[in-house]
C-alpha cells in the first residue's frame, strides 16, 4: 500500500507542477471570469442603451394658472414620490386631447396628456400608461388644488432586513444552488482530464511509467494532481469572489441556512466536489486514455459533457422527490450520488448518511480506477487475458 | 504453463545449471511464457534464464517477439501462460527499485530539464528526488553532457535525449538493466559509448539484458543469448555454444592444383582456380580435426600458400539456428513473414 501511495505521489507531483507552471493554467484560472466579463459588458451596454432613451413624459395642457399649480405640486412631490416627468404644452386645454396626443405625442415624446381643469382633470393615454400614472396624477392634482401644502414630515426608522427563514422551501433553493455550483465546477475540471493521458501516449512515456509503477497508480496519481489543481483554482476564484464581496461589488446572496449548518455544509461541499470530480474524472480519464490523438479527445468532449448534464439533471430531478425511491436511486447511482447527497445536506440535518455515502462513493472511485487501469492495459498496453471474440476467426500470427 | 523439452529447453536447463555451478543466481528465470494479442500468438512458450551479473542478448528480427518478451518480464503486460521470476520476485513492480528499463520507443516529458527528467524516472523507481537530481548531474558530467543538465528535453538533439533517457534508466543504480533495442537511432560513436557503458555495468555486477537485431553488438558484448524467431526460442545459451554449432571454417590457398592432398579435403568442397594455377578452398573443418587435415595437405604435396581456420561467426550460427528467412529479416531490419 505504501508503495502504491508513493507511486501515486510521484505521478501526482509531476502532473501538478507541470500543470501549475504551464501557460495554459493562467487561462484555466481566468476562464471562469469570462462569463463575468460578458455579463458585465452586456449590463454596461444595456445601461448605455437604456440611458440614451428618455423616459416617457406626461404632457400638461391646462389653463396657464392650473398648469403652473400642477408644475409646483410636481416639484413638491417628486423628492418623496415616484412622479412621472412632466412638461407643459400649449396655452390651454386642447379641444381634442386625443388628436393632440396622436399628432404631437411622438414628436414631443409625450406618453399621456393631462388636460381639463384641476376640478375636472382628464388623463388621456394608452391603457397601460393610464394604469401606471393614474395614482401619481391624482395625488399631484390633489396637491395642486390645495396650494402649497407641504407633505407631512415622516420620521424614518430603519431596521435590519430579517434573516431568510430556513423553511424547507428556502432550503431547497440552497440545495439547488449548491448542485448547480457543484455541476459547474465538475464540468470545468472533468473535461480537462480527458486529454490527461494523451501527452504520455504521444511522448511514449507511458511505457516508462507502466514498467515502473502499476497502471492504477498512474491513473490515481493523475486524478489527484488534477484535484490539487482544481483546489488551487477554487482557492483563487474563491479569494477573488471574497474580495469582490468585501469591496461591495456584489451582494451576498441570502440563502437559507442548510440543515447541517454552514461549517458542515461547506466541508461536505468540498468532499462531494472531490468525489464527484474523482468519479467523473476517472471515467473521463479512461475514455481519454483510449483516444490516440488530441483530435479524438476533442471529439469525445461533447458526449462527455452530455453525460455530465444527464447526471446533473437526474440529481436535480431527484431533489423534488426527497425521501422517495427516486432520491435513493440518485444517491445509490455513484455518479449522481455526490449531487444528491449535497442537496440532502441542505435539507436534512442527519450527518451519518453522509459518512456512508462518502464511503460508498470512495469505493466506486477505487473500482472505476482499477477497472480503467485494466481496460487501459488491455487495449493500449496490450495486456491481460485476450478478449473472447466468438465471431472472429482466430488466426495465428506474430507480433513484436 | 507450457513445458517443452526442445533442444532450446535443454540449453536453457544447462544455462541454469551452469549459473548454479558458478554459484551465480538467476536474475531472470522465465518458463513457458505465452502471449496472444486478440487471438494472435505473439510469444509461444518462451523459456529464458539470465545469470546474475551477465550481459544477455535477445536476438531476433523485428516482430519475432523480443519486445513482448521483455514487457512480460517487466510486468508491463502479463503473460497469458507461464511463469516469470525477476530478481526472485514474480511481481516485477514490487522490485521496481532494483530494475532499470530503457524502452524501444524512447520518451521523456519535453518540458522537463535533463536533470529533472533523470530524477523523475529515478523517483518512479523509489529514488528520492534530491538524490536523483544530484546523481543525474554527476552522470551527465561523467558522460560528457554536463552542459545540457539544465536544458529542456525539447531543445535537445535526438542523440542527447536518448543519452538522458539511458542515464535515467541507470540513476537509481539498478541490479538489473533491461534495454530494448538500445543501439537503434544512435550514431557509431554513441553506439561505442553505449557498449562501454554496458561493459562497465556488468563489471560492477549489474545484470544487463538487451534486445537487438544487430548481431555484431551481441557478439561483442554478450556472454549468453537467446535467439527468438516466430515467438519461439530456438537457441538459448552461451554465444560460444551457438558458434560451436557450426564447425570451424577452413580457408585454404594452394599452389598445387591437384594431387594426393585432395583426399584430405571434404569431397563436397569445390575450389576456385587461382591465377597462378593453384586453388582457393573454403570448407568446414572435418570432424577428424586440424591435425589429420594438415598432415594430409603437407604430405600430399598441396604446397600451402595460406591457411586459416576460423570459428563460425554469430551470423552463421544465427542462420543455422533460426533459418535463412529470419536471418534475412534480421539483416534488413524488417519483420519476418509469419
Amino acid at each position: 500500500m505504501m508503495r502504491f501511495l508513493r507511486s501515486v505521489g510521484v505521478i501526482a507531483r509531476r502532473d501538478f507542477s507541470a500543470i501549475l507552471f504551464s501557460r495554459s493554467f493562467l487561462f484555466f484560472l481566468i476562464g471562469p471570469l469570462f462569463p463575468v466579463f460578458v455579463a458585465a459588458m452586456a449590463g454596461g451596454i444595456g445601461a448605455n442603451v437604456g440611458g440614451s432613451v428618455e423616459p416617457p413624459r406626461l404632457g400638461v395642457a391646462m389653463k396657464a394658472a392650473d398648469t403652473e399649480r400642477v408644475m409646483l405640486a410636481h416639484e413638491r412631490l417628486s423628492p418623496a414620490t415616484n412622479m412621472p416627468v412632466i412638461m407643459s404644452i400649449g396655452d390651454g386645454p386642447p379641444v381634442d386631447p386625443r388628436g393632440l396626443l396622436e399628432t404631437e405625442g411622438d414628436r414631443m415624446r409625450i406618453a399621456a396628456l393631462l388636460s381639463g381643469s384641476l376640478e375636472a382633470p382628464v388623463l388621456t393615454g394608452t391603457d397601460g400608461q393610464l394604469r401606471a400614472w393614474r395614482g401619481p396624477v391624482s395625488i399631484m392634482v390633489e396637491n395642486a388644488r390645495n396650494g402649497d401644502a407641504a407633505l407631512p414630515e415622516v420620521t424614518l426608522d430603519t431596521v435590519a432586513a430579517p434573516p431568510q427563514e430556513a423553511t424547507p422551501r428556502a432550503r431547497i433553493v440552497t440545495a439547488q444552488l449548491a448542485q448547480v455550483a457543484l455541476f459547474m465546477l465538475t464540468m470545468f475540471l472533468a473535461t480537462m482530464v480527458l486529454s490527461n493521458l494523451v501527452e504520455e501516449k504521444a511522448n511514449k512515456i507511458i511505457e516508462v511509467l507502466a514498467a515502473a509503477v502499476p497502471m492504477d497508480a498512474v491513473f490515481f496519481g493523475k486524478l489527484v494532481a488534477m484535484l490539487g489543481v482544481s483546489f488551487v483554482g477554487l482557492g483563487v476564484w474563491g479569494s477573488i469572489g471574497g474580495i469582490a464581496v468585501l469591496a461591495g461589488v456584489g451582494q451576498i446572496p441570502f440563502l437559507a441556512d442548510p440543515a447541517v449548518g454552514w461549517p458542515a455544509f461547506i466541508a461536505l461541499s468540498v468532499i462531494y466536489f472531490s468525489m464527484a470530480y474523482l468519479l467523473l474524472g476517472s471515467v473521463f480519464l479512461i475514455v481519454g486514455g483510449l483516444a490516440a490523438t488530441v483530435r479524438e479527445v476533442q471529439t469525445l468532449s461533447m458526449p462527455v459533457t452530455m453525460m455530465q448534464l444527464m447526471v446533473f439533471f437526474f440529481a436535480s430531478y431527484a431533489l423534488g422527490s426527497m425521501g422517495q425511491p427516486m432520491e435513493y436511486a440518485a444517491i445509490a447511482f455513484p455518479f449522481s450520488s455526490p449531487f444528491a447527497m449535497l442537496a440532502r445536506a441542505a435539507i436534512e440535518p442527519a450527518l451519518m448518511p453522509h459518512l456512508l455515502a462518502i464511503a460508498w462513493q470512495a469505493m466506486w472511485v477505487a473500482i472505476i480506477i482499477q477497472f480503467g487501469a485494466r481496460i487501459f492495459r488491455r487495449t493500449v498496453m496490450k495486456s491481460g487475458p485476450p478478449q473472447k471474440k466468438r465471431w472472429r476467426i482466430m488466426g495465428r500470427g506474430r507480433t513484436a | 504453463m507450457t513445458m517443452t523439452q526442445s533442444p532450446a529447453h535443454a540449453e536453457f536447463e544447462s544455462a541454469r545449471e551452469a549459473a548454479a555451478g558458478e554459484s551465480r543466481g538467476l536474475a531472470i528465470e522465465a518458463r513457458g511464457l505465452v502471449k496472444r494479442f486478440d487471438g494472435t500468438l505473439a510469444v509461444d512458450g518462451i523459456d529464458i534464464s539470465v545469470p546474475e551479473g551477465s550481459i544477455f542478448g535477445i536476438l531476433g528480427p523485428n516482430g519475432a517477439g523480443k519486445t513482448t518478451t521483455l514487457r512480460m518480464l517487466l510486468g508491463i503486460i502479463d503473460p497469458d501462460e507461464g511463469t516469470r521470476l525477476v530478481l526472485g520476485s514474480d511481481d516485477p513492480h514490487a522490485i521496481a527499485s532494483r530494475i532499470g528499463y530503457l524502452p524501444e520507443e524512447r520518451g521523456l516529458y519535453p518540458s522537463m530539464k535533463a536533470v529533472d527528467a533523470i530524477a523523475f524516472i529515478g523517483s518512479l523507481r523509489g529514488l528520492p528526488k534530491a538524490t536523483g537530481r544530484e546523481r543525474g548531474r554527476e552522470l551527465l558530467e561523467a558522460h560528457g553532457f554536463g552542459e545540457i543538465a539544465d536544458r529542456q528535453i525539447r531543445r535537445m538533439s535526438k542523440g542527447q535525449a536518448q543519452t538522458v533517457q539511458l542515464l535515467a534508466t541507470l540513476v537509481h543504480e539498478p541490479e538489473l538493466v533491461v534495454l530494448d533495442e538500445p543501439f537503434s537511432g544512435l550514431d557509431a560513436i554513441s553506439q561505442g559509448r553505449l557498449e562501454v557503458t554496458i561493459r562497465e555495468l556488468a563489471a560492477k555486477g549489474t545484470t544487463v539484458i538487451f534486445s537487438t537485431h544487430v548481431l555484431a553488438h551481441a557478439e561483442r558484448l554478450c556472454e549468453s543469448i537467446a535467439i527468438i524467431a516466430g515467438g519461439r526460442v530456438p537457441f538459448h545459451g552461451e554465444v560460444s555454444v551457438a558458434r560451436d554449432r557450426l564447425p570451424p571454417q577452413v580457408h585454404l590457398e594452394t599452389r598445387a592444383a591437384d594431387g594426393a592432398w585432395r583426399a584430405a579435403i571434404p569431397a563436397d568442397a569445390s575450389p576456385q582456380v587461382n591465377a597462378d594455377g593453384g586453388a582457393l578452398w573454403n570448407f568446414s573443418l572435418p570432424e577428424s580435426g586440424v591435425e589429420p587435415l594438415l598432415i594430409g595437405l603437407v604430405e600430399g604435396g598441396a604446397r600451402i600458400k595460406t591457411l586459416s581456420i576460423e570459428r563460425a561467426g554469430l551470423h552463421d550460427a544465427f542462420v543455422e539456428i533460426a533459418g535463412e528467412a529470419a536471418a534475412r529479416a534480421l539483416e534488413e531490419g524488417r519483420e519476418m513473414p509469419s
